[in-house]
């Protein structure tokens, strides 16, 4: 058989792609339908920037959702004769898969596009869920630091700039290796950082429903239940039902990505925090008698999410690239894995020959944070018109 | 602000003191020292071998007496080897123990020595930091013009074609991470696929001779990195000058656009640019590590991915500080630098 063309390898891939068009069609449709009912997300849809990079970030998403249907390969099998081969070399006779290797074969004959559309997938698995696990740590401990000040907003400010002098790439060099992960020293850091969302919550109850008892006991119990469940099997591996766990692996580079993040997001809670409370509507509510949490749940941090919702946006994309270095120098994950920065990684040592492997995974990555930063400027710019 | 200063670097100094801590706990871990012991003796040693060598060496004591004596505060171990030789943390080769001094650490400027490349960790450091600093100066000389010329222009006009486009390219340049954007400028500039082979996709070279062939990619990947964000803040900072009471003034009294720009909004419009890319001298580090693995030149970066991946102890804890120095140091500049610029806060 032929190789393909330039002109016919794209064309297959936008065939292989067609699931992540159709839900990208569908869902774009229906939030314009729907615009004047979505709040901020439907502006948004006027927005020309903010919709370009919504079209980046939901085409990632998509493909990381339907990534079993667009592959063309298998991401770890190894095709004997297609070791570096160019893109769009079709494969040996004898095998009855897919017929060409779209962007050609990896320094170990695996399909780049498999891989890089599998990336999609490790990469999302980790990075918004770690950053959201960053943002409760900096929550729950920035609203108080900011509200109450004192001798508890100097320590932590103080244990907050000690890790952001840390360069980070010591940290990870010092925190993800197997020797840690062998000394406990990952399962003690997700004792006490995964603890933090379960407590939030129940404060957030706890404030919201003081005067409701039942109501009350009724939230509290099912954050309880399910942050406990959810908590041993993250934390410990000890799922009593045995549905939820983390590989040490997996677990390690999630940790120091949120030990990483939270003292930055502590900082900008913390500054939010210290503007909102003198504002008159807070006065009001402590005339009224309602107690610190309250306040600090209820009336600021409804009235910080503008600035929070586009940060968290842009630190997604900064994960995004934390995880990648984590790839690129090896750390935490397994050599095998198809993650972006991984990939990079491998094809790298022969990139002045053979660029092909290195560069999908590099663009790819590239287009997802341009995407998440571009959202997040359309966020900004549309928040701040009214 | 002498005792702001003076205040700022006691922080300083109780900040590198905690993170060298941590440090050394981290890379003292009984599984790091056992991996430390196989590095340097044999891959296959025995646990018992292992702790006879950790002993002999020095790593037997308590964690805290061995951070004291890397500290200089409490007397470095001493003892004999095998054939009878003394030997300790500041004994040389062949001296005897009496003529050694007793303390040698932090304090009494000796970084001790490092494992990987059997050196003294301060010839080390010295020389790859030398190597870094070279790098940095062209990044600092492509990236901060570059960026501050594309945020004014932007700024300029707030919401024209130039602005539009100008911010997007500086949103490219910030969503593009140093080892993808090394990977784009070697496959398109250095491979031989492209064919262009304009410049070298290495930097080893760089390090006895540097010349615009190879060193152009390693600058360029860090200086894009980098603009973007510098870029953003000017703009943003130049945008706010250029609606401001004063700027308004000067266009009533009929100034031409130029010289508005050049002599009343410019030097208001760099103060806030100015923080930002003394701030930026930290993110550059971690660039540093990148470029140069990616590059293969080795400096400082690189030096601290050796350290690190051997478990170097001392030469790992002497890079810290030094990154730590330089991050707390900038900080501490950058604030000096803005209350000088900034005649509102001065006289505040």
């Amino acid at each position: 058989m032929e190789p393909l063309s330039w002109g016919a390898i794209v064309a297959q891939m936008f065939l292989q792609f067609t699931p992540v068009w159709i839900a990208l069609v569908v869902t774009i449709a229906l939030s314009m339908l729907f615009q004047k009912k979505l709040g901020l997300y439907g502006k948004l849809m006027g927005s020309g920037i903010g919709l370009i990079g919504l079209g980046l970030v939901l085409f990632w998403l998509f493909t990381a959702l339907f990534a079993n249907l667009i592959i063309t390969h298998d991401p770890l099998a190894v095709i004997s004769g297609m070791k570096n081969k160019l893109p769009g070399t079709p494969l040996p006779d004898g095998n009855d898969v897919y017929a060409y290797y779209l962007l050609g074969g990896d320094n170990l004959a695996r399909d780049v596009f498999s891989r890089m559309v599998m990336g999609a997938r490790e990469v999302l698995k980790i990075a918004p869920a770690a950053t959201l696990f960053a943002f409760l740590v900096g929550i729950s401990l920035g609203v108080p630091a900011g509200y109450f000040g004192g001798t508890f907003d100097t320590v932590l400010s103080f244990i907050a700039n000690l890790v952001l002098a840390f360069p980070v790439i010591l940290l990870f060099y010092l925190l993800v290796t197997p020797e840690i992960v062998q000394s406990g020293l990952p399962t003690a850091m997700a004792a006490v950082l995964f603890l933090f969302p379960i407590i939030f919550m129940c404060i957030l109850w706890n404030a919201r429903y003081l005067a409701q008892p039942t109501t009350r006991a009724i939230y509290i119990g099912t954050t309880l239940v399910i942050g406990l469940w959810l908590y041993l099997g993250l934390a410990f591996n000890a799922d009593p039902l045995g549905i939820i766990s983390m590989t040490p692996n997996v677990l390690i580079v999630f940790v120091s990505v949120v030990f990483v993040n939270s003292p930055t997001v502590f900082r900008i809670v913390r500054g939010l925090v210290l503007d909102i409370q003198t504002r008159d509507y807070v006065s009001a509510a402590k005339t009224r008698g309602e107690g610190p949490w309250y306040i600090m749940l209820w009336e600021i941090l409804p009235n910080a999410r503008g600035p929070l919702i586009v940060d968290f946006c842009l630190r997604i994309g900064y994960t995004t690239i934390l995880l990648g270095t984590l790839g690129f120098f090896g750390l935490g994950v397994s050599p095998e894995s198809p993650d972006w920065g991984s990939t990079i990684n491998e094809g790298r040592r022969l990139l002045s020959i053979y660029p092909h492997p290195a560069l999908p995974p590099a663009i790819a990555l590239m287009s997802l944070v341009l995407g998440l930063n571009l959202l997040a400027d359309g966020l900004r710019e549309e928040s701040l018109k009214d | 602000m002498g005792l702001f200063i003076l205040r700022r670097l006691g922080v300083m100094a109780l900040t590198a003191f905690c993170l060298t801590f941590v440090v050394f706990v981290l890379t003292n871990l009984a599984p790091n020292l056992e991996k430390l012991a196989k590095t340097q003796g044999n891959m296959r040693m025995t646990d018992e071998q292992v702790v006879s060598w950790l002993n002999e060496n020095g790593y037997g004591q308590p964690m805290m007496v061995r951070y004291g004596e890397w500290l200089g505060v409490v007397p470095g171990w001493t003892g004999e080897d095998g054939q009878g030789r003394d030997i300790g943390r500041c004994v040389e080769p062949g001296q005897a123990v009496e003529d050694a001094p007793r303390r040698c650490g932090l304090l009494q400027g000796d970084l001790g020595y490092s494992t990987v490349f059997r050196e003294d960790v301060s010839a080390i450091v010295g020389y790859r930091l030398g190597l870094t600093g070279w790098l940095m100066f062209y990044v600092m000389l492509v990236m901060v013009p570059m960026a501050l010329i594309i945020g004014v222009l932007a700024g300029m006009r707030e919401g024209s074609r130039t602005d539009r486009s100008l911010s997007t390219v500086s949103i490219v340049t910030t969503a593009t991470p140093e080892y993808v954007s090394g990977v784009i400028l070697i496959a398109v500039f250095a491979s031989s696929v492209v064919g262009l082979k304009w410049f070298k996709g290495t930097a080893a070279s760089a390090m006895n001779d540097i010349t615009f062939e190879n060193f152009t990619l390693p600058v360029m990947t860090m200086a894009l990195y980098g603009m973007g964000y510098i870029a953003r803040m000017t703009r943003a900072s130049m945008a706010e000058v250029m609606n401001a009471q004063y700027i308004r003034t000067a266009r009533l009294k009929g100034l031409p656009f130029r010289s508005i720009v050049l002599k009343h909004a410019l030097r208001n419009a760099l103060i806030a640019p100015f923080t930002v890319i003394m701030l930026q001298f930290p993110w550059l580090l971690t660039g540093v590590v990148i470029v140069e693995t990616l590059f293969n030149y080795k400096g400082f970066g690189w030096t601290l991915v050796q350290a690190a991946s051997n478990n170097d102890i001392e030469l790992l804890l002497s890079c810290s500080v030094v990154a730590v120095v330089v991050v707390l140091l900038t900080q501490l500049i950058s604030d000096i630098g803005y209350v000088y610029l900034n005649p509102r806060i001065r006289i505040a």
